[in-house]
């Protein structure tokens, strides 16, 4: 009798057939040598074709140096990165390399191999590495981690030149022109400046697009503004700062000054609501990477065409810049820490920087400050030069900055990721606190972080 | 009577062969056999039920570096922190405002729904469960675009009609409305199944015995339908309170725990907690805050329900 149903040998075939077409569609880069073999989680860029450019650069590696390399890109949506590595730090297996947010190289840094051996062959190739990069990378003395080209962002202001022109009567290109030099007038951008083109852009109905709630763009740019008027909460000792601190104090009363001229939804908003209020013509600037211009060159390009990105304004204590490093770290449990070695450190080289930050538009900042004159920061438009400023230059005259530097990571990571410095002004601005109850809040809520070690 | 002591075969087995007969006699025990065939569901709720929580509790006993065990200190910081409060508060206003309103909604629409036809009841049925099959995260989406808060459709709407924009998720207490709407949005549906399964097996010889007396429809629902559903209320109302203290997804789409922390709820100050803040033990804290009250409250409804069964028998 002939049978109908599916026979254990039919089952064990189909199985092995299943198990192949997942082993074949796993994408891999392969290498024909004996070099060993590499698993490596990267961020999964929102830039298209910044994948492709990663892609092309390990296969050029791997093909190189035989050894066949495993490549996952996980996005940061819901956490996924995020929560790969806390449970790939806890099971202590899992990928050789894996792509680290801002704070988890430190949360991790126990488990992560030091590679003072590859930065300093770097530093000594490419000078000294952005400030910011080894705050976070840095733990009791050794690298943790090698700082990243790609995904890596500055925040300066993307400004609409038209209305700014129009409703503040600030030419931001003559201030700030596509070359490597100041304009006149690039002295006055300060953040008193800021503030008065803030209320009248917003009188005319296009008020600035500053995020004031919980996401990174917020935390950002108002770490940024805080650190350009000297006001930390806690010092590179974990020591508290906040009590009878009058640069702090200032920091809060201009920023809750501010925010009476952004809509009145920022507090709600989150790191894309930014971008739409640029990409819609609404908003006569965002601080962001070039990604809204970039949308905006797409959907709509009458906008794009009227972006000029140019630095974050100065304060009393100088021009800051915010910056967003990624990390990429390798397990200390890993199998071959060696070869992970050699692949980040030809990632980090100039050519390979250039060819990733090339095929993002110019997205991706490398940390090295002599690596901030790659051609497509010149070339890039509409308008021709829109994204020169992007990086920092040293005619911006600012420093990379993070929220909440230079209290020591783990106690800065947890006050970066509750974004206290929006919620101490939303506190004043919003749920009609005084300064010094806000204070009093912020000073038991930082108690709390430094409470249990 | 299938007490654990007996045989599933009766045969004797003969005296002269020792150890292996009584090992014979073990494994045809009833229990036995019984416990060998639970064995695979009892590895699965050690392995997905009590490892992680014996190990979230172990987790909540350590420092941030989890070097060192510091016992309930890690209680005893968030009961000190004013967030933490917050969180006690809002939590229980989502859970409580939420079960609340998914037991009156789903009570109505299962009477409703009763008193539809047989023919039509089943195309209303399948359409008022579709909240409930739609994966949150992604319906949760939905509602987000709605709320948007600088393009939010409703607010369009409510435009057209002249009604200023309301400030959906920039405003606390319209931030937590919203969550508690989507998650009613979302659960009603199960209420309202599980309450006309309990509606449908009321005998109908109650109602008109009830009606003979003189009842009138409010009297036949509180002293003939409440009595009949208690149970499956109280069931219900358990499992969905549970399961609302619990709800992440919602908070974490719609509102990210903003404005000023208004809206978090237990487990998404957890996850920012434990996973994004890297304090992992603290975070384990924060989510094991509930487990004792709730096992209390559990234990008492559990009790409750089978004293009124062992009555009814």
């Amino acid at each position: 009798m002939a049978s109908k149903g599916m026979t254990r040998r039919g089952a064990l075939r189909s199985g092995a057939g299943v198990i192949a077409a997942g082993v074949l569609s796993a994408p891999m880069v392969h290498a024909q040598g004996t070099g060993g073999s590499l698993r490596v989680a990267f961020w999964d860029h929102w830039v298209p074709t910044g994948n492709d450019a990663m892609r092309a650069l390990v296969k050029e590696w791997s093909d190189k140096n035989r050894v066949e390399v495993t490549l996952d890109f996980i996005n940061t949506t819901g956490n996924q990165l995020q929560l790969a590595g806390a449970a790939q730090a806890q099971s202590k297996s899992g990928h050789d390399i894996i792509s680290l947010a801002p704070w988890d190289v430190g949360t991790y840094a126990g488990v992560l191999e030091p590679v003072d051996d590859v930065i300093n062959r770097l530093v000594a190739k490419y000078g000294p590495i952005n400030p910011v990069a080894e705050y976070l990378a840095k733990r009791e003395g050794a690298w943790r981690g090698v700082p990243a080209v790609s995904g890596t962002q500055n925040k300066p202001a993307c400004v609409r030149f038209d209305l700014m022109q129009e409703h503040a009567g600030i030419d931001v290109r003559a201030m700030w022109p596509a070359s490597g030099q100041a304009g006149p007038g690039a002295d006055t951008w300060t953040w008193d400046t800021f503030l008065t083109a803030a209320e009248k852009c917003s009188k005319a109905g296009f008020p600035f697009g500053l995020p004031m709630g919980a996401f990174t763009d917020a935390v950002d740019w108002v770490g940024a503004l805080f650190a350009s008027y000297g006001a930390s909460m806690m010092d590179e000792k974990g020591k508290l700062t906040v009590r009878g601190n009058q640069k702090l104090r200032t920091a809060v009363e201009y920023a809750v000054r501010l925010s009476k001229a952004l809509p009145n939804d920022v507090w709600a908003w989150d790191d894309a609501s930014n971008n739409r209020a640029l990409i819609s013509g609404r908003a006569a600037l965002v601080f962001n990477p070039p990604s809204a211009w970039a949308v905006a060159k797409r959907d709509q390009p009458q906008v794009a065409e009227k972006c000029w990105t140019i630095p974050m304004p100065a304060g009393p204590e100088g021009r800051f810049l915010a910056y967003l490093p990624w990390t990429s770290g390798i397990w200390n449990f890993g199998r071959n820490k060696q070869t992970a070695k050699v692949l980040l450190e030809f990632l980090s080289e100039r050519s390979s920087a250039e060819a990733l930050t090339s095929k993002t538009s110019g997205y991706d900042i490398p940390p090295f400050q002599s690596m901030s004159d790659f051609k497509i920061w010149e070339t890039e438009g509409p308008p021709v030069g829109t994204v020169y400023n992007y990086p920092l230059k040293p005619h911006h005259k600012a420093k990379p900055s993070i929220a909440f530097a230079p209290a020591p990571g783990e106690f800065a990571a947890q006050m970066y990721v509750q974004a206290l410095n929006t919620k101490v002004i939303a506190r004043v601005a919003q749920g009609g606190d005084t300064v010094d109850q806000a204070l009093g809040w912020l000073e038991r809520e930082l108690t709390t972080i430094v409470r249990g070690g | 009577m299938a007490a654990d002591g007996t045989l599933v075969a009766g045969a004797p087995a003969p005296a002269a062969t020792g150890r292996s007969n009584t090992m014979q006699r073990f494994a045809r025990r009833r229990s036995t056999i019984a416990f060998l065939m639970a064995l695979p569901l009892i590895a699965l709720i050690g392995g997905l039920v009590v490892y992680p929580a014996g190990y979230a509790m172990w987790l909540s006993t350590l420092n941030r570096r989890m070097t060192a065990n510091i016992g309930l200190g890690n209680f005893e910081i968030l009961l000190e922190s004013d967030t933490f409060w917050m969180v006690i508060w809002q939590s229980c206003i989502f859970a409580v405002g939420a079960v609340i309103a998914k037991a009156l909604i789903g009570f109505w629409l299962a009477h409703m729904l009763h008193h539809i036809p047989a023919k039509g009841q089943r195309k209303w049925r399948g359409m008022l469960l579709i909240p409930w099959v739609i994966p949150p995260a992604l319906s949760t989406l939905g509602w987000w675009w709605m709320f948007d808060p600088s393009y939010s459709s409703i607010n369009w709407l409510l435009n057209i009609f002249a009604v200023p924009a309301v400030p959906w998720l920039g405003e606390p207490w319209w931030a937590r409305l919203s969550v508690i709407l989507v998650n009613v949005w979302y659960g009603s549906p199960f209420f309202m199944i599980m309450y006309l399964a309990a509606l449908k097996s009321v005998p109908d010889q109650l109602y008109e015995a009830a009606a003979i007396d003189g009842a009138t429809g409010w009297q036949g629902l509180r002293y003939v339908t409440l009595p009949m559903m208690q149970n499956i209320i109280s069931i219900t109302v358990l499992f969905s309170l549970i399961v609302t203290f619990a709800n992440y997804d919602i908070v974490r789409v719609l509102t990210n725990g903003g404005p000023r922390d208004l809206t978090q709820v237990f487990a998404s100050y957890a996850f920012q907690v434990g996973i994004l803040s890297g304090n992992l033990p603290r975070g384990a804290a924060v989510s094991l805050f509930m487990f004792p009250v709730l096992a209390i409250f559990a234990f008492f409804i559990l009790r409750g329900i089978n004293r009124r069964n062992k009555e009814q028998m």
